[in-house]
């Protein structure tokens, strides 16, 4: 069998015109696929920064929030009656908001705060510069180092800035495991600090971050903050909710479905018909192939095989393609929300797969219905 | 090898039904014997080409029957008649059709190829049949580089390379000019021929007609004669 697919093989590649074509139009069918998914699963996991920098294992929150900036602030009996839930080891609130900061050059800039319980600091990020402690000195904000760090300036340890007519210093710098969607840079405060400077409506808790007992006392728990008409979520819900509000009720995921279904109708375009075409050029030879004493079912394993090594060529080709550009932009535009994950490879190799049997059904038909004799007869 | 190579007894072959039916061959019987080559001849759509089909398990008759080296052809199933054709037929195509994406000696290992020898092993076996058929020095190009006497030597090359017991050959000189027709011929009878081997011969191509040993003539389907060549 290896000698015959070895002869599959040099048929394929040695029509170099062809062969170009199938992997051009599969290479660019995988690449738009990936592209079009990577950005998405790029903007997803920047849609949910905040719940991963922060983490906390259940999120209690209005049932209306669906996006982590669209906050509906809680009154604070909510955080009391979390804590007088059983199986709750301890809850914290935490506050979520937007605030403009006004530069040393006059310049304002929108900026994400998260003011973290003053007690327990729960939720702080990873300092790289600076000591936790600080946080409580006087207007003490620690920013954090992503993409939009240099938006700040590039603030160095000491940097007095203006938050709604308070002064505010930075007195750390951390690092956080995601960056955030909206191309703001983020400052972590205390709490109160936070619910001072910025303005706010009357009730302020924007989420209350709660440690259980054990995995067990979750259930409970949820139920517990449902009675309150309040929502609890675990970490991972929170994240897959504000997943599934991106995807199903913004126009980003049809859009990118619709992008990535017109990639793979391209792709199987360009190489199905580009094969279908190998297929009947080569009708002959898989005729005289026949006629010598090939089975049926070794000419079905040659198309076979060229189909799954063009498809396969061009999967390799498209995936390092997409790598190279998302690589590339975001050494030019670090903000670039684009994340390859396993579901993307996974889908584009799924979709491959389907460009792969169409175009061989096709061919494999037209090989199986010629006979030898229309060979023999020229 | 006692008895005959191909005994053929009241062939028929016919395309269409009822009163569309239209008889390619009608009733055909004769044999050939070993280290024989027997022309088919006659003129076009006489049912040479048909015939030979028949005879080499590439078309399946309506009636009668086959037998080669005295096994009933077409009682075997597909896949035992493909066997019979990769190991005991060797074709030489009118057009050859040989891949123009493979070399020459590439093109020569096919039947071994689908043997399942090894890749190997097929690409050495077809540089010796290629410095049989005067080819050595050709065994990298691909067909299309070569002449058309050339390209006639590489179809024969390869189908004799696994050694088949019988050859067919369709019209090998149609697009030969009458030097090199007969050179082809001449080389076939004297170097491929054996007392082991068979080879049927359709053509309708006169000037080749000396190397035979023996011509059946066809008209409307029918033998219409036999006329005596030289023998080996």
């Amino acid at each position: 069998m290896k000698e015959i697919l070895i002869l599959a093989y040099k048929l394929l590649v040695n029509d170099k015109g062809k062969y170009t074509a199938l992997l051009v139009g599969t290479t660019f069918s995988v690449f738009l696929i990936v592209q079009m998914t990577s950005s998405f699963a790029g903007i997803l996991t920047k849609s949910s920064a905040t719940v991963i920098n922060v983490g906390g294992s259940v999120w209690v929150m209005d049932p209306a929030v669906n996006a982590i900036q669209n906050s509906v602030p809680m009154p604070d009996y909510v955080l009391d009656a979390v804590r007088s839930i059983k199986g709750v080891k301890f809850a914290v609130p935490l506050y979520s908001g937007a605030a403009l900061v006004k530069l040393r050059d006059g310049i304002y800039q929108p900026v994400t705060v998260i003011g973290l319980d003053d007690t327990s600091l729960f939720g702080r990020p990873e300092l790289l510069e600076g000591t936790i402690d600080d946080i409580f000195a006087e207007n003490g904000f620690i920013v954090v180092k992503d993409e939009e760090f240099p938006k700040l300036e590039n603030p160095k340890l000491g940097m007095e800035f203006e938050i709604n007519d308070h002064r505010g210093v930075i007195v750390g710098i951390a690092k956080v495991a995601s960056g955030t969607l909206f191309g703001t840079p983020t400052l972590y405060t205390t709490y109160n600090r936070a619910i001072t400077y910025i303005p706010s409506t009357r009730f302020t808790t924007s989420y209350i971050l709660v440690e259980p007992k054990s995995d067990s006392d979750i259930a409970h728990i949820k139920e517990q903050v449902a009675r309150l008409g309040y929502l609890a979520l675990t970490n991972q819900e929170l994240q897959t909710r504000i997943s599934d509000y991106l995807k199903y009720q913004t126009g980003i995921g049809t859009n990118t479905l619709l992008m990535t279904v017109i990639s793979f109708i391209v792709g199987l375009s360009i190489s199905g018909q580009t094969f279908y075409t190998f297929i009947l050029e080569n009708l002959e030879h898989f005729g005289a192939l026949k006629a010598i004493g090939a089975k049926g079912r070794e000419l079905v394993y040659m198309i076979l095989f060229q189909a799954a090594f063009t498809s396969l060529a061009g999967y390799g080709l498209g995936i390092g393609l997409s790598t190279i550009l998302i690589t590339a932009a975001k050494l030019r535009l670090p903000e670039y929300a684009s994340r390859v994950t396993f579901t993307n490879l996974g889908l584009a190799f799924l979709l491959v797969l389907i460009i792969a049997s169409v175009s061989s059904y096709a061919g494999i038909r037209q090989v199986l219905k010629i006979e030898p004799f229309d060979i023999f007869r020229g | 090898m006692p008895g005959a190579a191909i005994v053929a007894e009241k062939v028929s072959k016919w395309f269409g039904q009822d009163d569309a039916r239209t008889y390619a061959v009608r009733e055909v019987s004769f044999e050939a014997k070993w280290g024989e080559m027997l022309y088919i001849v006659g003129p076009s759509g006489s049912g040479k080409t048909t015939l030979l089909s028949m005879i080499s398990g590439i078309l399946r008759p309506n009636s009668g029957s086959v037998k080669i080296d005295n096994r009933d052809l077409w009682s075997l199933s597909d896949d035992e008649i493909a066997d019979f054709r990769l190991n005991t037929m060797g074709f030489v195509f009118q057009d050859y059709h040989l891949f123009p994406r493979l070399t020459t000696a590439e093109n020569v290992a096919i039947p071994l190829i689908l043997q399942k020898r090894s890749w190997d092993e097929a690409l050495r076996e077809a540089a010796r049949y290629l410095d049989v058929v005067g080819l050595a020095d050709k065994a990298k190009l691909p067909p299309t580089k070569l002449s058309g006497g050339e390209q006639q030597r590489v179809a024969i090359a390869r189908a004799i390379v696994h050694q088949p017991a019988m050859l067919v050959f369709d019209e090998p000189t149609a697009s030969l000019d009458g030097d090199t027709g007969r050179r082809i011929v001449s080389f076939v009878k004297s170097e491929i021929l054996t007392a082991r081997r068979c080879i049927l011969i359709v053509t309708h191509d006169s000037r080749i007609f000396e190397y035979s040993n023996r011509i059946m003539q066809m008209e409307d389907g029918r033998i219409t004669g036999f006329r005596e060549g030289q023998t080996v």
